[in-house]
Formats: structure tokens, sequence, C-alpha cells
């Protein structure tokens, strides 16, 4: 299923083309995005959106939804990309082994309760 | 443009009664309303109601005209929703009927029903105040939301993880307290700091006894203009001389601070302002504690402390029932229970009983002049804040 343009941003993840909505002022928010919220402006532009940032803010999930229930514990962290914000499920990593101020590559994985496509975070 | 008096207040109370369905825990809640007020039923001209679930946990939209038929009300009936700020914004919006002088009798309040619910459906429906795009499908629960602030809030204000979660525990352990003698409270019992402090974790930093449960549940309240108070001689000495809503961005992601609310800074400001005060008048406030870190952003949106302060306010003894400004002497959502749709007109009727006298904790608040509470919406993506005021 295709959101208006949502899983085709986070598949430009996986591969290596991340990218977010510029609005003519300069403010940047993640697709789709008719309006900027900042500004109002109905004018954008895709720009390139780093593929790594660092943790902003992170927990570690033990009580999850149905759609997550296999995949607990797991930790999902806010990531600060520079223009933009994503917010992602941390792979690779012992739940609780990534923190605040770590570097964290984006990409797309898959849940494990139900398969459907993930934005996942990678320690670098 | 006239005043605005709470005639009457009603709830249910709060806790697990899989068994009932919404219906009939508003038409409680209602009849409890109407019975406190002393106001006839063909009086009341308008029904908002707020409610969040009803089409996911009972299959049920279109509540209004149905729950304006359990409460055998024959007016305009509107649902309000505004996730776990449903019922705030239903009264606030009965506050503006009453004042644009378009009526003089309004019932309002919400209803949530809940543990029919598993953990997980209930998590999953909860979730759904979060953005759906960005964080639901990120594993984003609504305690996961909340972490994500708390963690956030201990980075910014430089605290560790210990001192996060003893200040955490306290709120939790003060809430409970507040709620023993409260009757329509979920848990009327103590929890203690250290068995707060031992509870399984639901995300970190949070435990379960930093969340506040899954709860059924139903509150009303019924609003008059000034004018109909004097005329049939009601006995409401409570006024809502102040409303206010903010806004903010849906997701965590897309705010310029992780560890403000200022949806509820905003929603406070419009409040004060109606009501000409500032927040060192506040004699007493009822919060949206959902989890224990949501009491600490609210009591800085609100002017009570500066952002940073407010985390260990429990603890230091000035939010408690004896301290200088109590918060949550209803028990708040932590211990009171938290019914979504129906929590923010329950913080009304509580406040109300506070400042008229009629609460099982009046007397810590016996000189109780003017009271907020602050109602949020998903992590405070929407606030509501309303001054209540003893009136001459």
């Amino acid at each position: 299923m295709s959101d208006a343009g949502f899983d085709e941003w986070m598949h430009a993840f996986a591969a290596e083309d991340g990218y977010y909505l510029a609005c003519e002022n300069g403010h940047g928010h993640l697709p789709p995005r008719r309006v900027c919220p900042d500004c109002g402006s109905t004018e954008f532009t895709e720009e390139a959106l780093p593929g790594t940032g660092t943790v902003e803010t992170i927990t570690t999930v033990h009580v999850a939804t149905p759609a997550f229930e296999a995949d607990a514990p797991y930790d999902t962290a806010v990531v600060d990309l520079g223009p933009a914000r994503v917010t992602g499920i941390v792979v690779d990593a012992e739940p609780g082994a990534v923190a605040i101020d770590d570097e964290v590559e984006v990409d797309v994985g898959a849940s494990e309760t139900t398969g459907d496509d993930v934005l996942v975070l990678r320690p670098v | 443009m006239t005043g605005v008096r709470v005639a009457g207040v009603g709830l249910t109370q709060f806790g697990s009664h899989p068994e009932r369905t919404g219906r009939d825990l508003f038409a409680e809640a209602a009849v409890n309303a109407r019975e406190d007020a002393g106001v006839p039923l063909d009086d009341i001209e308008q029904l908002n109601v707020g409610n969040f679930a009803g089409a996911l946990s009972e299959g049920q939209g279109h509540m209004a005209p149905l729950l304006a038929e359990a409460a055998g009300l024959d007016c305009p009936a509107t649902r309000y929703e505004e996730a776990c700020a449903s019922a705030g914004v239903a009264v606030r919006e009965g506050v503006r009927t009453v004042r644009s002088g378009e009526a003089d009798v309004v019932l309002a309040g919400g209803v949530e029903r809940m543990t029919n619910q598993s953990t997980e459906e209930a998590t999953e429906m909860l979730a759904i105040a979060a953005d759906e795009l960005f964080e639901v499908r990120a594993g984003v629960t609504f305690p996961a939301a909340y972490a994500l602030m708390a963690t956030a809030y201990a980075e910014s204000f430089g605290v560790d993880e210990d001192d996060l979660k003893t200040d955490l525990a306290n709120i939790a352990s003060k809430n409970h307290d507040n709620a023993i003698p409260n009757e329509y409270a979920q848990y009327q019992r103590e929890l203690t700091v250290q068995e707060a402090l031992s509870a399984p974790p639901v995300a970190e930093p949070l435990g379960l006894f930093d969340c506040c449960p899954i709860t059924d549940g139903a509150s009303a309240i019924l609003l008059v203009s000034d004018e109909y108070a004097a005329e049939h001689d009601l006995d409401a000495e409570v006024a809502v001389v102040g409303t206010g809503q903010g806004t903010d961005r849906m997701a965590l992601q897309d705010r310029d601070h992780l560890a403000r609310t200022p949806a509820a800074d905003d929603a406070a400001a419009m409040a004060y302002d109606e009501a000409g005060i500032a927040a060192a008048d506040v004699d007493v406030a009822e919060v949206h504690d959902c989890f224990t870190i949501a009491e600490v952003l609210a009591i800085e949106s609100l002017g009570l402390y500066e952002p940073g302060e407010g985390l260990g306010a429990a603890r230091r003894g000035e939010t408690r029932a004896d301290g200088e400004t109590p918060v949550n002497l209803s028990g708040g959502l932590k211990a009171k229970g938290h019914p979504v749709g129906a929590t923010g007109g329950s913080q009304i009727a509580e406040l109300t009983r506070l400042l008229r006298g009629d609460h099982p904790n009046s007397d810590e608040v016996t000189d109780a002049e003017v009271g907020v509470t602050h109602n949020a919406g998903g992590t405070v993506a929407s606030a509501v804040v309303h001054v209540l005021e003893v009136a001459e």
C-alpha cells in the first residue's frame, strides 16, 4: 500500500537516496506535505537528506502493539538528520545499547511480527 | 457576554466495568450531574460529549445521538474527538455556547469504554493518537512516546536516570495517596516510591506505575449561564472564568523541543488571560498525568514551574496535598483512572467538588479560590486548560 508518497520516501533510504521536502523559504519537512506548517508555502523541492544522523531521544519498548508484539523488546528513537528528524526502530544492537548522541544509519527493514516494512536505525 | 457556572457534576466510578456499555456509563454520569444541579431535563438545550475510540472498542460511531437518547435528552448533540482531550474540548465548546447567549443550559462531558480490550488491543487503540505514518509504523506506543519525552527531558536538564526515576515515582506515589479517599477513583490504595521503582518496565524509563491504567468511565458537567443560575436560585458557586486551547505538531520528531508542551503553554495563556489571573494565583490544579512525566510537563506549561524545575516538585512536597500548590487531589489519571474520552470532564467535576468543599480532599484546600484543569490529547498535540473560580 502506498500512502501519498510515504512508502516511496521510506524506501529511498534503502537506496541511499533519502530526501526531504524543502519549501521555498527553506523549511524542511518529511513527505507527504502540500503546505509548509512553518510558513504556509505550497512550493516544495526534494532535497537530499543524509542517511546517517544522531540519536536525539530513545526508549526501549517492552509492551508493544500487536503489530510489534514479536519485536519487543525493541528500541525506538528519534534521530536528527539535520534538515529533518525521523523516528525508527533500532536494529543490529541489543535493546538499551544505543544512547543519545550515538550515530545511526537509516534503512528499511521488516517487522518481525508482521513482515511489514519499517524504518530502521542501525548503529554506525 | 454572560458568565458560566458549573451547576452540577456527575461521574461514574472509574475502573473496570467491561460488561457496561458506553451508553450506560454516560447515562449514569448525566443523571448524577442533573440531580446534583437540580435542573429539569427539559431545560437542557445542548449536549457536547467527548469520546475517543468508541468506533474501535464498541464498534459504535455516531455516539452523540446515542448518548443523548441514553441520557433522556432531546436536543442538539455533538461528539468531540481530540484523543485524551476529547471531553476538555466538549466542555470548552459548551462554555463558549453559554457565553455567546445561544443556550443557557448545556450538558458536557465524555465517556470511554476500554477494559473490554486486551492490554495489546488497548495499546494499539491508544497508539492512534500518535502520527500513524511516522510514529505508529515505527513502533511508537503511547507510553513509548512519553518515554521519548522523559528521556529528552532528562537530557535537556541534566538529570541522571536514577534521579529521574525517583522523582517520577514520587509523582505516582503522591497521586495514589490523593486517590485513597476518592470514591470515584480506580485505585484507592497506597503506592510506595519503592514499589513504583521496582515495577516492570513498559517503555524505559517508564515502568508500570508511571502509567495510568486502562479505565472505563464517564463524566458529565451541567453548565448554566449566570442569569439562569440566578433565576432558578441554583446553588452554583463555582464559575468557569477562563478556557483555552492549543495545538502542536502531531509527531514528536517535528517539534522544536522534545521536552516541552507549547500547546499547553498556549492553552494556559489563553485561559489565564480570559480569567485575568496569573500562574501565581492558582491554588490547586488537576493536570493530565497519563504518565508521570506528563504531570511534570503540565505544571511547567501552566507556569507553576519553570522548564526543568517541575520534576522534583512532588519529591519536595510542593505539589502534595499539604504542599503550596496541590496537584491532582483527585488522584489524577494515574490513580483515579483515565477513561480517555471522559477525562477532561472528570477534571472539571473533581475541581468543582474541591472548590465547593464536598470533595473528600477539600479539607486540604479550604481557602482555595482559583483552580485550573489541564487536559492533553496525545503527546500534547492538543491541550485544553480551564480556570475555575469560587464566584462572589
